[in-house]
């Protein structure tokens, strides 16, 4: 499988592997991400400043003072040809979620409705669901989480939120989403965490990851209560999310 | 006592940047920085800093700051109207752009407006005391992060300083201005410029876009002719799979306007980016007002990159060449009397 390699000024290029959304792409894509990575850490492709990947691609950028674009592009193809990374693993992540209180999930009732289950088998499809974190971005911590129970796909509100409070859970077309700040949003919330997606009180303000494994855990509101406590005091283990590494 | 400026009267936009919040986009985070690092450059090495220590970043109208710390020295860089610094005992005095000053304690430096650009730059040596938020100080307002408690400033703030009372030595300024550059913006062709037709993307490079009232530090709506798409609107020509957004990315939503996207830009998006403006131009992006003309000018990557290379040996000798300031008219004697008062430092020449 070729890849195209798209201009952005002298200070970036686009490392696109394709124009559709599939894990297969979006796996080789994680793959150079983290083989740019490796290979900026041992010295071996200087200029090179970060990578930002996305479903389908991967955006290199550099600094033109220490590199050029003619020097850097055969470097990163030769690691598109290498492939993925020897022991390169995802993490298996957990979040807690509650999809009891009606305050945390305006919307089950009317996506149980539109999908003809009960609320119970929403949420039940919603834990079943094998997500994966491919992007985060728009805004700091917002991430993109596709693997939805086809079951479930719907459409986006056709009347947008001006306000979705902050770590809600929601669903649209095949993706899922936690909000990592109150903002407008048009997904369909079912749920909420206690848990903050972005917190800048933490060394690393952003838990999830781009290729991470995620699935929920249903809670109810007396164990969301405790470990919403626990994060507004700094006290929540964030590792203990974390299955396997 | 910790030294501050204390902010009186507050600007109409004035946040801190440095040079951006590298290496985090992958995880959603804006870079932020400085709209014109040529100016916070120039202000840093004015004012004895390292280039990317966080500078005071003016927009369009400057703050009222009361020095509280023993003594400060400031730099200004960028078209200000006249700045003026007053004391409780002396009447005000104006101060000059491009150059450093030497503030006391209970002096008021009121920064003028910014003229015939939308941004200036007062950097303060030695910084101010303000934590890092992800290896930078630059703030991005919209996550409430970096900077002075993650926003523009407000009356009444105080901004802590790193020094309580200015080190010794000249005052510096520029030996001339630094020349930006005129004509087109330079841009290079994509990532998606496939996306518009022979005829859209012809407009684009043919035509004059001028800077609309929606300009700020994510970026820059432009009006003009519409660009035609390849393929209809209502077709999808306008959406792509969402992908990197690089520093000086021209998106065309399906309206067919350019938008440019600047330092406070989101790190992915899903409209076709029909060029991106080359990095030796940025900074007179930065400077860009609303109701001003410009044409965009398509150049090649390596062309690109040796113009950024130019640029910045040319920055490199101007700060190499900042000469010592000296007041109109030979030796400023009142300054000349606080000086050997206060810091026993006598000119030289």
């Amino acid at each position: 499988m070729s890849v195209r390699y798209l201009s952005c000024g002298d200070t970036a290029f686009t490392v696109e592997f394709g124009n559709e959304i599939s894990p297969e792409i979006n796996g080789r894509v994680m793959a150079l991400h983290a083989a740019i990575a490796q290979a900026r850490d041992a010295g071996e492709i200087p200029g090179v400043v970060e990578t930002v990947p996305t479903m389908r691609s991967l955006m290199v950028t550099y600094d033109p003072l220490a590199t050029s674009r003619a020097e850097l592009q055969p470097r990163v193809d030769a690691l598109v040809a290498r492939g993925l990374p020897a022991g390169m693993k995802s993490r298996q992540v957990m979040l807690p979620c509650c999809y009891d209180d009606r305050e945390f999930a305006p919307d089950l009732e009317e996506v149980a409705e539109r999908t003809k289950k009960t609320p119970d088998e929403v949420i039940a499809a919603h834990l079943a669901s094998p997500f994966k974190v491919y992007v985060l971005g728009f805004m700091p911590g917002l991430a993109y989480v596709a693997g939805l129970e086809p079951s479930l796909f719907l459409p986006r509100r056709s009347q947008p939120r001006v306000r979705v409070p902050r770590s809600s859970v929601a669903i649209a077309m095949d993706m899922t989403t936690i909000y990592p700040f109150e903002s407008p949003g048009g997904w369909h919330l079912i749920g909420r965490t206690p848990l903050w997606m972005f917190d800048q009180r933490r060394e690393q303000p952003v838990f999830l990851a781009p290729g991470d494994q995620l699935s929920f855990q249903r809670i109810d509101r007396k164990t969301y209560d405790r470990i919403a406590r626990d994060v507004e005091a700094g006290a929540f283990d964030w590792s203990s999310l974390v299955k396997s590494q | 006592m910790t030294a501050h400026l204390k902010v009186v009267r507050a600007g109409l936009f004035d946040t801190l940047q440095d040079l951006g919040r590298i290496g985090f986009m992958a995880l959603g985070m804006p870079t932020a920085g400085a709209m014109d690092r040529i100016g916070l450059g120039l202000a840093n090495a004015l004012a004895g800093n390292p280039t990317n220590t966080a500078a005071l970043e003016i927009g369009v109208m400057g703050p009222d700051l009361l020095v509280e710390a023993d003594s400060v020295r400031v730099a200004l860089v960028g078209p200000l109207s006249p700045s003026l610094i007053e004391g409780p005992d002396a009447s005000p005095k104006p101060l000059e752009s491009d150059r450093s000053h030497l503030l006391k304690r209970g002096q008021t430096l009121r920064v003028g407006m910014v003229e015939g650009s939308s941004t200036a730059y007062l950097a303060v040596a030695g910084g101010f005391a303000l934590p890092a938020f992800m290896g930078s100080l630059s703030t991005y307002s919209r996550a409430g992060i970096g900077g002075f408690e993650g926003r523009k400033l407000g009356a009444g703030d105080a901004l802590p300083l790193r020094r309580e009372a200015a080190p010794g030595g000249d005052e510096h300024k520029l030996a001339q201005p630094f020349d930006y550059g005129t004509g087109p913006i330079r841009v290079v062709w994509g990532p998606q410029e496939e996306y518009f037709s022979a005829a859209g993307r012809q407009t684009f490079i043919g035509a004059d876009y001028k800077v609309s009232k929606e300009a700020d530090r994510m970026g820059i709506r432009f009006e003009g002719p519409v660009i035609e798409h390849a393929v209809a609107v209502d077709k999808g020509g306008a959406d792509i799979i969402s992908d990197g957004i690089g520093p000086g990315a021209i998106q065309v939503p399906g309206a067919g306007l350019p938008i440019v996207l600047l330092g406070d830009r989101q790190t992915v998006g899903g409209y076709p980016k029909i060029a991106t403006v080359a990095s030796v131009d940025l900074p007179r992006l930065g400077r860009l007002l609303p109701g001003q003309t410009v044409r965009f000018a398509a150049i090649p990557v390596d062309e690109a990159e040796k113009l950024r290379r130019d640029q910045e040996a040319r920055l490199q000798r101007t700060i190499a060449g900042l000469v010592v300031a000296r007041p109109p008219g030979g030796i400023d004697l009142v300054r000349l009397y606080e000086e050997n008062l206060i810091d026993g430092v006598v000119y030289s020449g």
